[in-house]
């Protein structure tokens, strides 16, 4: 609960941070600490300097263009959870966001230190990977856009490079006849997820005209539940159907993958998960219709 | 209006200072000069220490002294233990302050730094440099009995700390052998991480040039303290102060004296400085003390008509890798005696067998063997009425000990001193309508829906005393209280007392005793404690006994008060004493209440002592010695409400209503809050907390990232109702409070979730009742059926 002693610099723009991240051999960015400062206290990193990023408001805010949305990689779970914005146009994200951790956590914890810290037990990896999200990266040849598949590389490794900086993620707004949500087993202890389920679907006339299904949590990086989407898109949507689709998550679940602890084991959240991807896409779809 | 405060729901004054921050905690405390301990803890769980290295540690920067068990070898004695268990053939292993050569559970110390911040400690415990020698460990009690087990202590054999064997009432093998029905059971009462908002902290500030030291400490009884770490450290008990400052909580695990703050003070001695030391949340979940880790095989001998006429068990009561403080009379005293429950019961035997395992020493953990007994007799009454197709209810009616108002005696050889369990039963059945409950049950199911009813009817033993038992049950201590009441010349008082509350609320509820005896505000009361150089004897808050027995205490001091106070005003009124009447603060010649003294007059008159009666003593102070004639028995019964989810297993918790007896109630807000920490506690027995240990001794549930507490968004509002029978034998009538709710709850939700899970033909499942588990259950059931 000590950390081991590192310097410390304050970036005040991002151009900043890449120069102090170079400048700074075994250095890592500090955002909201939320996940860092524990690694820290319990001495399972001993970086030689933090940047802090924390106190640059060009990475902090949401904002639309009318089709696609811009979240600042500081903005905190607390004002994503509170985003109107966010709620009428990619409600799983305002959804999941809500759910983490605690009010401490929300406050002080980022959407980039989130995905860049790439926890498989996370919830917000699993909702940008279904939002089909962009994260904007900038190193030292400028920016660049890296999307889901790409992004998450595995357990705790995405494709943010050493020296840079996530500066954002953008999504394209829900339309019409479109919705997402998200439905999460948290564990009782720390809240992460145990098992997350993101949905989104596009419905017409009653019919699913397209669908994507994203879990996490039990797996290191988020994955796509292809079999599940395969078994809606272009059919009516009843609540059987959504049952029946739910239960083909495990097709997508590579057991050598599985994430399992002393909790709750790989095997049963694989033969349960079929209930949270169910959980997503009732609200998804009751959202659409 | 004073005298009624005694019995309303006045605020804790504790709180204003709590929750704002400016009450002062043990590691808040500043001594100029102070260095800072930090404890070098086996990161292995059994090893042989091939050598220790701490040159680059002790060369580091700030670091004033590192030392190993090699210096504290003959200075300081190991950690006692304190309850010698009588009959039991146990054992005690030397709990080393800083471990020799062999290392027994992860977190056993193994060297200590002491520098002049803390960061500087920490980062040199990075340079001590260990050679270990890893061996076999054993970290469950019932493989650590078994043949072959790995052996953690040379002299002792099979790991066995004791066995202690309770015997009471008829023939047990014979009742078994008639019995229409036998129920039988294995329960695994899983470790229990205690959790106290404080970790723990230990300053000690030694003076070379008078030998004297202070102590400050985190402990539920500091004049234990003070004993033992006399004995332990060698500075004699009149040179030895220990303070008890603002304490977070404790649950149990402040009760033990540790090894580290013998070391802490050992660091001082030797430094001539004060040091301190506190732990981390990480190094609490190590290094103090866990609960429960029972592995109970039970069962239960019954008519076909559903009478008890027999209870059997044998429990493997894990210990952890030494006997802690008060150890070996939890999972024997304070759990096998009370066996016989609320109920009727012919025949009882028990075998204990206490057992080391290379795990953190277990202690006292809120309802301390309470819990564990109740768990057992609920589960199998359950049990029977399962087995005969009764109404749980129905089957606890048949059995219940009657009504009964001055003693009732059990086969296991206690006397409960009041109850009426059948009446606390009725109430609750009342209060939750239980026959609708049924029904909606019922009808829940017909729609595929699962609901559970779970009821513990309990009773427990607290308010810890006589002294005599102490002595007779091997308890190295009293179990009397004491408490001094001085009134001031301006008619305010202070209360001194032995015992020690942290967090329970005494500090109001002591200042309504007064009122309510005295009749002053209870705002003129101070209540002082925690400090072993200005309050009297005491012997700590644990047990549910400092308003128990600390309570009377100062009940009767205030009796003798007023028996002087009366004399002194019958003087002024020029009266005689047998004319004397007192109401509500006011003494007066019978019959005219309007010339009258009030007790703030006779302080004041006392005090200066101008016109004192002849022979009568200047002042206005008394002292009083309380030794309970026996303990108490607070009684009530709980009723959990559950349903769950079988394609996950989720539980959700839907309803907990819960009746319960502690006699008058002091202040019935802080009853309540006693009654919902309690449950609570309970709760997260049922559905959350397990500490887990792999089996090299690792504890897998490190932090609290991994170890669930109860919180509140997952817990239904509790309604809590009381009866009110008051104890035949205790000055104001009260019985204990403080963990009745942890003793009745868990079994309440357990029994809950079995009851819902009826349809699947479940049998048991062990705690905490985890979604993978409750569905695992299912998963077994469907197989088998
Ligand atoms: C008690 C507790 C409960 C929690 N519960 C949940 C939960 O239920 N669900 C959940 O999803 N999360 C949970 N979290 C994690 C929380 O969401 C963290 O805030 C988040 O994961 C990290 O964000 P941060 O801003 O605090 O990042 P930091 O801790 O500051 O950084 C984390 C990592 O990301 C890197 N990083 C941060 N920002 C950037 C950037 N812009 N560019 C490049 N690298 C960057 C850092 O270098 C570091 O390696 C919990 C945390 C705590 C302490």
């Amino acid at each position: 609960m000590f950390a081991p002693e590192f310097d410390y610099y304050r970036a005040g723009s991002v151009a900043e941070a890449r120069e102090l991240l170079d400048a700074h051999p075994d250095s890592t960015v500090l955002a909201g600490g939320h996940s860092l400062i524990p690694i820290l206290k319990l001495r399972l990193a001993a970086p030689a300097a933090l940047i802090d990023i924390g106190r640059i408001d060009a990475l902090r805010g949401i904002a639309s263009d009318g089709s696609t949305i811009r979240i600042g990689a500081l903005t905190t779970h607390a004002e994503i959870a509170a985003s109107d914005l966010l709620k009428g146009k990619a409600a799983a994200l305002p959804e999941a966001a809500g759910q983490i951790g605690d009010p401490a956590v929300r406050n002080r914890g980022t959407i980039g230190g989130n995905v860049a810290h790439a926890d498989p037990a996370s919830d917000l990896p699993a909702v940008l990977a279904c939002l089909g999200a962009a994260f904007v990266i900038e190193g030292a040849d400028g920016e660049r856009r890296v999307s889901a598949p790409d992004f998450f590389q595995g357990l705790m490794t995405t494709a943010v490079g050493e020296d840079e900086i996530l500066t954002g993620v953008e999504l394209s707004e829900a339309g019409d006849g479109e919705a997402s949500a998200y439905s999460k087993f948290a564990h009782p202890a720390s809240r992460y997820a145990v098992i997350g389920t993101a949905a989104k679907v596009g419905l017409s006339d009653g019919v699913c005209t397209s669908a994507r299904v994203v879990v996490g949590g039990l797996v290191p990086a988020p994955v796509r539940a292809g079999a599940v989407e395969q078994a809606l898109v272009g059919q009516a949507v009843t609540t059987e159907l959504i049952a029946e689709a739910s239960r083909k998550v495990g097709d997508s679940l590579d057991d050598d993958d599985l994430l399992g602890d002393v909790y709750a084991s790989a095997g049963y959240r694989k033969a349960s998960a079929h209930a949270w991807v169910r959980g997503a896409l009732s609200a998804a779809v009751a959202r659409a219709g | 209006m004073s005298a009624s405060t005694f019995g309303s729901g006045i605020r804790r004054r504790e709180d204003p200072r709590l929750i704002t921050g400016s009450a002062s905690y043990t590691d808040d405390i500043v001594l100029p000069g102070m260095l800072h301990a930090a404890m070098l803890r086996s990161p292995y769980a059994h090893a042989r220490i091939e050598s220790i290295d701490t040159a680059a540690a002790a060369a580091a920067s700030g670091v004033v002294a590192v030392y190993t068990g090699t210096d504290t070898e003959g200075e300081i004695a190991p950690a006692p233990c304190a309850w010698l268990l009588p009959d039991s053939g146990l054992k005690i292993a030397d709990y080393h302050c800083i471990a020799k050569d062999t290392v027994r559970y992860v977190g056993d110390i193994v060297a200590v730094v002491v520098a002049e911040s803390r960061y500087e400690a920490y980062d040199a415990l990075d340079l001590i440099e260990v050679d270990y020698d890893p061996l076999d460990a054993v970290v469950e009690p019932k493989q650590s009995a078994a043949e072959g087990a790995p052996q953690l202590h040379d002299e002792i054999e099979g790991n066995q700390a004791f066995h202690w064997t309770v015997t009471g009432g008829g023939d047990i093998g014979e009742a078994f052998e008639n019995a229409d029905v036998v129920v039988k059971e294995t329960i695994v009462q899983q470790r229990l991480i205690p959790n106290a908002m404080e970790t723990r902290a230990a300053l000690a500030s030694y003076t070379p040039a008078t030998g004297e030291l202070t102590l400050w400490n985190t402990t539920q009884n500091p004049h234990i303290v003070r004993f033992l770490c006399s004995l332990v450290a060698g500075v004699p008990e009149d040179r030895l102060r220990v303070i008890a400052p603002e304490v977070g909580g404790g649950f149990g695990s402040k009760i033990a004296v540790y090894p580290a703050d013998f070391v802490t003070v050992f660091c001082s001695k030797k430094l001539g400085a004060p040091v301190k030391w506190a732990e981390t949340r990480s190094e609490n979940y190590q290094a103090t003390t866990h609960g429960r880790d029972h592995v109970q095989e039970i069962e239960l001998a019954a008519t076909k008509d559903g009478k008890i006429v027999g209870l059997r068990a044998t429990v493997w009561a894990g210990m952890g890798a030494y006997l802690s403080t008060a150890a070996p009379g939890i999972p024997t005293i304070l759990h096998g005696l009370m066996l016989s429950g609320v109920y009727d019961i012919p025949a009882i035997h028990e075998d204990v067998y206490g057992l080391y395992t290379n795990t953190t020493p277990v202690e006292a953990y809120r309802g301390a063997g309470r819990p564990e007994a109740t768990f057992m007799v609920e589960r199998l009454v359950d049990l029977l009425a399962a087995e005969i197709g009764l109404d749980p209810v129905e089957v606890r009616r048949r059995n219940f000990i009657p009504k009964f108002d001055d003693g009732h005696d059990v086969v296991t050889g206690l006397t409960y001193d009041s109850g009426n369990y059948d009446g606390a039963l009725a109430k609750l059945l009342d209060k939750a309508g239980y026959d609708q409950l049924r029904a909606e049950q019922a009808a829940a199911r017909e729609q595929g829906r699962h609901i559970g009813l779970g009821l513990s009817t309990y009773v427990e033993i607290c308010g810890l005393g006589p002294s005599q038992v102490a002595g007779a049950i091997g308890f190295q201590g009293g179990l009397w209280e004491s408490a001094i009441l001085r009134f001031h010349p301006s008619g305010k008082v202070h209360v001194m007392i032995g015992a020690s509350p942290h967090g329970q609320g005494e500090e109001t509820t002591f200042a309504q005793i007064v009122a309510g005896e005295l009749g002053v505000s209870p705002d003129d009361v101070k209540v002082i404690h925690g400090d072993t150089d200005n309050t009297p004897m005491g012997w700590g808050t644990y047990g549910s006994r400092t308003t128990a027995v600390g309570g009377a205490a100062l009940a009767l001091a205030a009796r003798k008060i007023r028996d002087k106070a009366k004399v002194i005003a019958a003087h002024l009124l020029e009266a005689a004493v047998e004319d004397m009447e007192y109401d509500d603060g006011k003494f007066f010649v019978k019959g005219s209440p309007d010339s009258s003294k009030t007790i703030q007059d006779i302080a004041l008159m006392a005090n200066v002592a101008w016109n004192m009666p002849e022979g009568v003593e200047a002042g206005l102070e008394a002292t009083s010695f309380y030794d309970p004639p026996n303990f108490v028995f607070p009684y009530g019964a709980h009723l959990a409400v559950v349903e769950i989810d079988p394609e996950t297993g989720h539980v959700t918790l839907v309803r907990y209503v819960a009746v319960d007896d502690c006699g008058p109630q002091i202040n019935p807000v802080i009853v309540e809050g006693q009654v919902h920490g309690g449950i609570v506690q309970g709760i997260g027995q049922a559905l959350w907390e397990e500490g887990v240990y792999d089996e090299d001794g690792q504890l897998l549930t490190g932090t609290m990232l991994d170890y669930a507490l109860p919180r509140a968004d997952r817990l239904p509002n509790i309604e809590v109702h009381s009866t009110v029978t008051p104890s035949p034998h205790h000055p104001l009538g009260v019985k204990g409070i403080g963990e009745a709710g942890t003793i009745a709850s868990t079994a309440a939700v357990y029994n809950a979730v079995i009851d819902a899970l009826q349809p699947f033909g479940v049998e048991g499942v062990n705690m905490p009742l985890t979604p993978e588990r409750v569905w695992r259950s299912i998963q077994e059931a469907q197989g088998r059926n």
